[in-house]
């Protein structure tokens, strides 16, 4: 969006660059004069924070990996050596485990903004998917980590979660075996995810720039979902959303460090201290609190339909929990963007939002009595809300009528 | 130059296609190794095959040994228990399968399975369940005194390795 630019190359060396790589013209353009709505709220500032998340996770990630063992016999031990021997390492060590869960809180706040406020609607359908493929990045990167410190929780995710490979016909089995490099999880496994859990990061921060490259062709969205119309109802992004994603970032890090310097440990399983044992599973498993609402799916589904049995049924339902995210922009037929104007939608999003949680604790608990029905009810439920609610909403609920502008909105609120 | 764009193919054309078709056959070619590389490789496929002596195992005992990196139960199954197994009628079974087929004539009392969860490939608990059985801690697939699956989401009975007995009591699978 050159037109934006005030840039002019102030002494000669600039403008030798300028006419070379113009590295200061785009730098300006993108995040210092870059037109951004005025009315952007804290729901905002996490965009900023993910980066910031990505970040202190490749940091403190390389350095981990300058003192951890990828083999099945050092493994464990290596991690115990960080925590204990390493200087600074038991800080280090927890930043990363920590961040990882931060991370996944800052993308589902993300997520939920995003699908309150319709961010993923025309013209940002391109921006929203590439969204859920970083998520989808995510996801492997943390498996594939939490598999790293090789106690018993990673030994076993990366048993059930290679397995629902197997799951898929005729090329299950081989595929398996494939991913893991044996007949079961070992040191070909471990190896090849300590290398993998090293790549993927720069593979997502390859994928941030196209997100926010995709951000800056029709410009951010607004907690009114009504288009920038003119220069007055945006600010530059520098300084203000600078300052306020910054300010943003500060608050984030206070439950971030508090987990990092009281409760390392609060957010695992007991069960990862003791080394993975190829032949005892633990009586309860459970994967890490972000990836619970998918499991509960997975678990939801113990029968078979027509000639699909219930093994492969399970994987198609967890697999399409998360693809159906990629369609949201077209399952959703509303016009109107934003929430707010919405007065049904708010409502269904609201028990979309609690429908997410109830699988959340679903999948925590063990997979007997009321909690199979349960998880089975609240999985329907997350399926019916994209396909069944979100496009009937669009034609049946009539929108509040919208501010003209977004300097219209603001101004009408502070008269108010 | 207007008449040259007209034809529909030139011998250019063809060139052009057979090149960049040689470059897409290469290029899978490279592909291949670099994916294969991650296939079992021979240390792990050179332990195909193990013996197993049965001596000292006691009747309603069971172990779990080591099989290609995969636990596998060898139970020394009760009267009762083998009873139990062959009382249950093949249309209460999801995965219908007789006992006599899970075990070696003659040898009746040995049970020798694949110990992963067909479901996802957790260890179920042995003795335990509503089926006197096995019962996987994970996502609550049950397994009868047979091994066969009767109540959960497992989609087949526990695997029954390729084993033979080479006496009464040593065994070879694989």
């Amino acid at each position: 969006m050159s037109e934006h630019s005030t840039y002019t190359p102030g002494s000669g060396i600039e403008k030798w660059l300028d006419e070379r790589l113009p590295i200061i013209r785009f730098s300006k353009e993108h995040l210092m004069d870059f037109p951004t709505p005025k009315n952007l709220n804290y729901w905002w500032t996490f965009g900023a924070i993910l980066v910031m998340c990505l970040l202190v996770q490749i940091v403190t990630g390389v350095i981990l990996a300058m003192h951890y063992t990828p083999n099945i016999a050092m493994a464990f031990d290596s991690v115990e050596h960080i925590r204990r021997d390493v200087n600074g390492g038991r800080i280090i060590q927890a930043t990363h485990a920590v961040g990882a869960s931060m991370f996944f809180a800052a993308v589902y706040i993300h997520i939920f903004r995003g699908m309150y406020f319709g961010s993923y609607k025309a013209p940002r359908e391109i921006l929203w998917i590439l969204g859920v493929l970083i998520f989808l990045l995510m996801m492997a990167t943390a498996f594939m980590g939490y598999v790293l410190p090789w106690g018993q929780m990673s030994g076993w995710a990366a048993t059930v979660i290679t397995n629902i490979f197997a799951a898929i016909p005729v090329i299950g089995t081989p595929l398996l075996e494939l991913l893991r490099g044996g007949f079961s999880v070992g040191n070909p496994t471990l190896n090849r995810f300590f290398s993998l859990h090293y790549l993927l990061p720069f593979v997502i921060a390859a994928v941030v720039a196209l997100h926010i490259w995709a951000l800056h062709v029709p410009g951010n969205n607004n907690p009114t979902g009504v288009d920038v119309k003119d220069s007055r109802d945006t600010l530059p992004f520098h300084p203000y959303y600078t300052m306020k994603d910054l300010f943003g970032m500060v608050l984030f890090m206070i439950p971030f460090a508090w987990f990092i310097f009281f409760a390392p440990d609060i957010l695992g399983h007991p069960d990862n201290y003791i080394q993975f044992d190829s032949q005892v599973t633990p009586a309860h498993i459970v994967p890490e609190w972000y990836f619970l609402p998918f499991y509960a799916i997975l678990r939801a589904i113990d029968f078979n339909l027509l000639f699909i049995d219930s093994k492969l049924l399970g994987v198609i339902f967890f697999g399409g929990s998360i693809l159906i995210l990629f369609l949201l922009p077209w399952l959703d037929t509303s016009k109107v963007r934003s929430g707010n104007f919405r007065p049904m939608f708010r409502w269904f999003y609201w028990l979309f939002v609690i429908n997410f949680v109830a699988l959340t604790y679903l999948g925590a608990q063990p997979a007997d009595g009321i909690y199979v029905l349960l998880s089975k009810i609240c999985t329907a439920y997350y399926f019916i809300h994209f396909i069944v609610i979100l496009p009937v909403l669009g034609r049946i609920e009539t929108p509040r009528p919208l501010p003209t502008s977004i300097s219209e909105s603001v101004l009408s609120k502070s008269h108010a | 130059m207007a008449t040259q764009t007209q034809h529909s193919t030139t011998r250019r054309d063809f060139l052009f296609v057979a090149t960049g078709a040689v470059g897409a056959v290469g290029a899978a070619a490279v592909v291949w190794p670099l994916i294969n590389q991650m296939n079992p490789d021979a240390s792990t496929l050179a332990l195909a095959s193990i013996e197993f002596s049965l001596a000292g195992i006691e009747e309603g005992q069971s172990v779990t040994i080591l099989w290609r990196g995969l636990p596998v139960f060898v139970r020394n199954r009760t009267a009762k228990e083998i009873e139990e197994a062959k009382a249950v009628p093949l249309s209460e079974l999801k995965d219908p399968a007789t006992d006599e087929s899970r075990t070696k004539e003659g040898h009746e009392n040995w049970l020798v399975m694949i110990a992963n969860c067909t479901h996802l490939g957790c260890i179920p608990v042995g003795e335990s369940g509503e089926f006197d059985g096995w019962a996987c801690p994970c996502h609550g697939s049950q397994f009868d005194t047979a091994g066969r699956i009767r109540k959960g989401p497992a989609p087949t009975n526990l695997v029954v390795p390729p084993y033979e007995f080479i006496n009464d009591t040593l065994i070879k699978i694989g």
